[in-house]
């Protein structure tokens, strides 16, 4: 009896692979760890439902007289809510406290990427390192002058170049004391347009510094300091800012250090792992380690060292947002999504995963010790308590030798292979690289190279507007479901859609990253655009920090003319479908910011405070023209993009079908000069 | 699928580039790395080259680096599956095309330097049928024509249609609608050219039927001709190449026609024009591409009829143009202003010293006349032979609430070109002295005398409408008719000149702006007093005048001149508040009367620059068509292209032909008698006038001081001529001080 009913809880606790995800190398995969019995997330967000009152957002543990748990009653409040903590905080303090606590969460942890980038800059500019160089002068260049940073130098009477390495020696100084510097503002909400930058002045949301800001939101939410939720969310305003500022430094130095990418050819999914091949995993965010592994893996050296051992080669792939960064770069494939680490493991054939930081399952290490998998931790603030992780603590001033050490471990790891390998057959051709730069490029080629080309074709109404379909996955939503069905509805309704993250490396599982899924699943009108510019209708511009280059891009759409003066005027929005981390927060609170509206799927941790919920929608839309929106079902959610669309378009007056001007002679002498 | 297209241009430029590159290697074992190349007469060097990235070619070593940037443009291949972004490869491969083709034409100069012939209009008998590249006196003559608006636009046509009877079918259709039509390229050998002259046609400048050449590459002359508007006119800065590309989308009216198979090499070509902004209309079906953005609308149209090319492509380049529909048996238009009767197709003639012909215009009491009433005094052409003369009298009056006595000399001018617009009928001078020669083409077609009043009659009425009601014509023939109305004419001529030639600033109180050439140079205002007649040529005080009164929101605006500001160098502050609001703030002041103190700025239409000359204290002019060296050591052309664009450039200054004689010329700077050079061409042709000026400043013998060419094309050549004449100008105060 006892026995049975074991036998029951256990069988309870696994996941239905069809309901857990879409993607056929998943399911096969999950069916798989369940014959090997091994547990996954997907088992374990079935075994264990979330807490109800931390979903509402009202659970505060902020001091030890508490938890504090302020659940909203089945049937919602009529008059005064009494709700109350010990200390007498609110419901709508608590949630937005905790609100807060997530932007803070995610922008320390964008910011602190940002922070590290920044550190090697400065290394490769100081010529400190040897592995590190500056691979695109022309980035430089272009990014000095908005930090205030001369290219140009006087030498007797006359303006010459300046040197490059001046150029970045100032350029690494100026980069890392945004993190701390006093009396001043960031340098990034420059870049927006004048009346953006204007409005967060005016409502005293420009970052002091990046560091500080995060401080500041630990502060104010210990028990006792800020007890207003429209206060707590302008700091929510400024930290988000903060996250902005790291995440962009992150992105353009980056690009000066590893190059600015450009469309290239690339695959997706489980099934680009070989058999025959050692295959290594670079997973988590960071591309300061993983670009030296992607040298080391194709060295002569090292692919010796594979046939040596009996391997074909060196099979380098990623998962999370480190594989969108060599990805973006290099085409290195992405062998999944957030959701499918543990999967790559359980195909038996990864001989090594090489984490760095964020959104790494614990859970691996579980994992990798039902095979022979070596699991190997290499940031500093990022080890695991179970015995089998490695931990090879990788530094930029040895950041070649740590590489090539990490790849010998992974291919003499090879031959130890014991369970039968079984790599899923599912993978999909992927078109990706596409940065602000290169978008530009193909808009029209390095002579007639603009947005306004993008800009022509909203006025004419063959794209109807742009969706940032960005993101994470989460267990307790069918795997990519949300993401794709998203994507399809709006690109169905000539939404043209720029995505990064893991909802990047979704689209690409999916096929949505080939220029001919344009004409299988776009409306006539985009398809098209992507027929003539030779593009897929969903545009992957590369890892979470590179969020920054979706809101950069749409900068330039703003000034290139025709769509407003600011990012609320024109028809654009966002979306995070299977949203799960605290960065996703920080990045939708940016995003909202800079006047976009933006909805998230599954839920928010606000439904337990309505008033709170409420000013994050209508509140905020009245301070900065964007808004939060919810909602779990994709289509719905689709549509509520595509209304706003609509909205704006009706707005700037470009609903109705453009007129064919035929200019004579007196229109042609009235041009603006 | 534009793919298609991308792929197929993206191999022809490939083919292109390394086709020229093995011809610049041969050239280079051939000649002298040093060996001079370019295009004649022009400033731009190879102009297109030139506009967009700032390189000087000029000896054959230069043109590495262009093939070196064209070869660097081209991008990869383009996969069938899971392609790359194509848009922008392609257009790079197109830019790739077209300066290779720029770069071949050069060698085509180089090696087969008789290959072209360098005149206006071809010499069809001798075989010489292409043109080739615009000089920059072209450019300048035929450009204001684009800048005013009487060329609305240009297309460049590639190819040959199926047979010469479409072929002129489509071609006369854009000499009605005043387009340019630049030709190049064959379709297996036939060249659209060939067929117009086939059909009967007379081509070259004058006809708006330009043969640029034979090949595709010749296509690039058209591209070159455009960029130079850009820099002459637009004052845009060379290797600035994406506001020149701008200015041509947003400024310039041109698009392609391919008439024929769309191989790779045209495909690369029109590739390239997509960078223009000008699009491609096709009649053979190849794949569209009808979104918009890098043109205004389309950038590929096809398969297109025939008969609907014309309206389709003007459609496409959103333009709006008008074509004048005037009951007579020819053709009407700009296009044909320019066409020649030539002895062989000459049926009859009038004046020309052989015969009487005259012309007047008079205002007439509203009641005294019938509008549209054309008639006849004496016999028409009916009873003239092949070959013979008779004399004409042209007689027309008009009436109007708002017609003013001032406007007759105006509407008189108007005879000349409107004649001309007839297709078949030749129209030269003015007044008293005009001669018509009237083809056989014409009369075959039905011609008659009436024809010309039906033409004033109806343009009058179009281009004059808020001034005239009513407009009737009458032509005598006899002779002793046209003796009586010659002698009524001269009376009135004598009166008009005394009344315009005695009129000077101090006469009035408004001037008028000008700011017709704002399309092409959108910081340039002109403003036109009495003696001071627009730097162009084309309009003095009492045209702006007029055209105001036709047109009150128009180009000629009239400015209350204010208080002087200075007297002497001729500044009027309503003048200069003026100015600064239409010139959007780019300019803030500028003197009527001086060029060494803030002079007036220039467009790129003028006609005349006048330059100053330090070792002689004194002052040289050049006019555009004079394409020598001049003693300031720039020709017109470069001199024009250091001041176009509405720059005021103290030391030169634009003005028209005529303004050397009036009064108040450069007299801020001590006026004519500071004039010691000008080309003997121009000085001939004032001759009169500058005698009489000189005269006038008490210098009777000026024009015998002022030195040219033959004496002398620099400072020091001419310095001793000038000492031994005794020219005021040296014993003048110091021109700078």
């Amino acid at each position: 009896m006892v026995e049975k009913v074991d036998k029951e809880a256990k069988e309870a606790k696994l996941a239905d692979p069809i309901e857990a995800s879409v993607d056929k190398a998943t399911q096969q995969m999950i069916i798989r760890s369940h014959k090997l019995g091994i547990e996954t997330v997907f088992d374990r967000a079935v075994a264990m439902k979330p807490c109800n009152i931390g979903l509402q957002g009202t659970c505060c543990k902020n001091c030890a007289m508490g938890p504090c748990r302020l659940p909203l009653p089945k049937g919602g409040i009529e008059g005064e809510d009494t709700r109350k903590g010990l200390c007498g905080a609110t419901a709508n303090t608590i949630a937005a406290r905790n609100f807060a606590r997530m932007i803070a969460g995610g922008a320390a942890a964008h910011s602190d990427h940002g922070r590290s980038v920044a550190e090697v800059f400065y290394a490769a500019a100081n010529k400190l390192t040897n592995d590190y160089k500056i691979k695109d002068p022309i980035k430089l260049l272009s990014i000095a002058p908005h930090y205030g940073v001369e290219t140009k130098v006087e030498v007797d009477g006359e303006m010459v170049d300046r040197d490059i390495d001046e150029i970045a020696v100032e350029l690494a100084d100026i980069a890392l004391a945004e993190w701390g510097k006093t009396g001043s503002t960031t340098l990034v909400p420059k870049r927006f347009p004048q009346v953006r930058y204007d409005l967060w002045k005016k409502l005293g949301v420009l970052p002091r510094n990046i560091d500080r800001e995060i401080v500041d939101i630990m502060h104010r939410t210990h028990i006792g300091v800020d007890q207003d939720y429209k206060n707590l969310m302008k700091q929510g305003a400024r930290c988000a800012l903060a996250d902005l500022s790291g995440s962009w430094l992150a992105t353009e130095l980056q690009d000066v250090l590893f190059g600015t990418p450009s469309p290239l050819i690339s695959e997706a999914n489980l099934g680009v792992m070989k058999k025959d091949h050692v295959n290594i995993i670079v997973h988590g965010h960071e591309p300061i380690l993983s670009e030296m592994i992607v040298a080391a893996s194709q060295s002569a050296e090292m692919v010796e060292l594979a046939h040596k051992v009996g391997a074909k080669g060196i099979q380098l792939s990623g998962i999370c947002c480190t594989a969108n960064e060599v990805l973006q770069r290099h085409g290195v494939p992405n062998a999944g999504n957030f959701l499918q680490q543990e999967l790559a493991i359980i195909t038996g054939a990864c001989d090594a995963m090489v984490v760095d930081v964020q959104c790494v399952f614990q859970n691996l290490a579980n994992v990798a010790k039902c095979f022979h998998t070596k699991l190997i931790t290499t940031h500093p603030m990022a080890k695991m308590e179970q015995s089998n992780v490695l931990h090879i603590e990788f530094d930029e001033h040895h950041a070649m030798e740590d590489a090539l050490r990490i790849v010998t471990m992974a291919v003499e790891n090879f031959k130890n292979r014991d369970a039968e390998v079984q790599i899923p057959a599912e993978k999909q051709t992927q078109v990706a690289g596409f940065s602000v730069e290169s978008v530009k490029y193909h808009l029209g080629g390095t002579f007639r190279g603009t947005y306004y080309t993008l800009n022509d074709n909203i006025i004419n109404g063959r794209i109807r507007g742009v969706a940032a379909v960005v993101g994470c996955n989460n267990a307790r939503q069918q795997h990519n479901n949300a993401h794709l069905t998203v994507i399809k509805e709006l690109i169905k309704n000539d939404v043209i859609v720029l995505t990064t993250g893991c909802g990047g490396i979704t689209a690409a599982m999916a096929g949505l990253l080939q220029p001919d899924s344009a004409a299988a699943y776009c409306g006539p009108g985009l398809a098209e655009i992507c027929e003539v510019v030779g593009i897929p209708p969903v545009l992957h511009m590369g890892s979470c920090v590179d969020n920054s280059r979706i809101l950069h891009a749409a900068i330039e759409v703003v000034n290139a003319g025709g769509m407003g003066k600011d990012l609320c005027d024109w028809p654009v929005a966002g979306s995070a479908p299977e949203w799960m981390s605290e960065k996703a927060i920080s990045i939708g609170q940016y995003v909202v910011c800079s006047g976009i509206y933006t909805v998230f799927g599954g839920h928010l941790p606000i439904e337990g405070a309505p008033v709170f919920k409420e000013y994050l929608n209508s509140g905020m839309e009245a301070l900065y023209g964007g808004m939060w929106a919810i909602e779990a079902d994709p289509i719905k959610h689709a549509h509520l993009m595509i209304a706003h669309i609509d909205k704006k378009r009706k707005e700037l007056g470009i609903d109705k079908a453009r007129e064919r001007v035929l200019m004579d002679m007196a229109d042609r002498q009235a041009l603006e000069g | 699928m534009s793919k298609l297209i991308a792929f197929a241009a993206i191999q022809g430029g490939y083919k292109v580039v390394a086709q020229v590159e093995g011809e610049l290697e041969r050239a280079l074992q051939t000649y002298d790395a040093s060996t001079k190349v370019g295009f004649p007469n022009t400033a731009y060097y190879l102009p297109v080259i030139y506009s967009l990235t700032g390189l000087k070619c000029e000896t054959l070593e230069d043109l590495k680096k262009p093939m070196a940037f064209a070869r660097g443009l081209l991008p990869p291949h383009i996969r069938l599956k899971n392609w790359l972004p194509y848009l922008g490869p392609l257009l790079d491969a197109g830019m790739a095309g077209i300066i290779s083709y720029e770069v071949k034409e050069a060698l085509r100069y180089l090696n087969d330097p008789d290959f072209y012939i360098a005149q206006e209009d071809p010499d069809v008998e001798n075989g010489k049928l292409w043109v080739g590249a615009a000089d920059d006196t072209i450019l300048r003559k035929r450009g204001v024509e684009f800048v005013d608006g009487s060329a609305p636009g240009f297309a460049a046509m590639v190819g040959a249609a199926p047979n010469k009877e479409i072929a002129k079918m489509i071609v006369e259709d854009y000499q009605k609608r005043s387009l340019y039509i630049f030709c190049a390229a064959n379709h297996n050998g036939k060249t659209l050219i060939q067929q117009c002259l086939d059909a009967g046609m007379q081509i070259g400048w004058n006809t708006r039927i330009v043969p640029f050449g034979p090949d595709i590459s010749s296509a690039v002359f058209a591209l070159g001709f455009a960029n130079r508007a850009a820099m002459a006119f637009g004052g845009v800065k060379p290797g600035d190449y994406k506001t020149i590309l701008k200015y041509n989308k947003d400024r310039v009216f041109a698009f392609v026609n391919a008439l024929g198979d769309v191989g790779t090499e045209w495909g690369v070509a029109a590739a390239g024009c997509v960078n223009w902004g000008f699009p491609t209309i096709a009649d053979t079906p190849i794949p569209e591409i009808l979104p918009t953005g890098i043109c205004t609308y389309e950038h590929v149209v096809a398969p297109v009829a025939h008969a609907d090319m014309v309206q389709k492509s003007v459609e496409v380049r959103g333009l709006k143009v008008q074509v004048a529909n005037i009951e007579i048996p020819c053709a009407f238009g700009p296009a044909y202003e320019g066409e020649r009767v030539r002895g062989a197709d000459l049926y009859a003639q009038c004046g020309g010293g052989k015969t009487q012909c005259t012309e007047l215009v008079k205002m007439a009491d509203m009641n005294a006349i019938e509008d549209g009433k054309v008639t006849i005094v004496g016999p028409d052409l009916a009873g003239i032979k092949e070959g013979g003369t008779f004399n004409l009298g042209i007689f027309v009056q008009v009436a109007g609430r708002e017609f003013q006595e001032d406007f007759e000399p105006i509407m008189e001018r108007q005879i000349h070109h409107l004649i001309n617009y007839i297709q078949g009928i030749m129209h030269i001078g003015q007044r008293d002295i005009s001669w018509i020669r009237i083809s056989k083409a014409a009369i075959e077609k039905g011609f008659t005398l009436k024809d010309i009043g039906v033409v004033l009659h109806a343009k009058f009425h179009q281009d004059f409408t808020k001034i005239i009601d009513k407009v009737q014509v009458t032509l005598y023939t006899n002779k002793e008719d046209v003796d009586k109305m010659t002698a009524t004419a001269r009376a009135n001529y004598q009166t008009r000149d005394a009344r315009v030639d005695k009129m000077t600033d101090e006469d009035v109180e408004t001037y008028y702006s000008c700011t017709l050439c704002q399309s092409f140079a959108p910081s340039h205002v002109c403003t036109v007093s009495p003696e001071r007649t627009g730097l162009c040529g084309a309009y003095n005080w009492m045209d702006c005048k007029a055209s105001y009164e036709i047109n009150p929101t128009g180009p000629n605006q009239p400015i209350q001149k204010g208080e002087c500001i200075d007297p002497k160098l001729g500044q009027w502050k309503g003048v200069n508040d003026f100015i600064y609001k239409a010139s959007r703030g780019a300019v803030t002041h500028y003197n009527f009367y001086s060029m060494v103190h803030d002079p007036m700025t220039t467009c790129g239409c003028c006609e005349c620059i006048a330059a100053m000359l330090p070792a002689c204290n004194g002052v040289m002019t050049v006019g555009r068509d004079y394409s020598g060296d001049t003693p300031c050591g720039m020709k017109f052309t470069t001199l024009a292209g250091v001041m176009g664009g509405g720059a005021s450039s103290p030391g030169f200054v634009g003005h028209s032909k005529y303004n050397i004689t009036q009064g108040k010329f450069l007299v801020g700077d001590g006026g004519l008698l500071r004039m010691v050079w000008m080309p003997k061409q121009l000085k001939e042709e004032l001759k009169d006038r500058i005698v009489a000026r000189g005269k006038a400043m008490g210098i009777p013998d000026l024009f015998d001081k002022i030195a040219d060419e033959t004496v002398g094309i620099t400072e020091e050549e001419i310095l001793p001529f000038l000492q031994e004449k005794g020219h005021p100008a040296l014993s003048m105060e110091p021109l700078v001080g």
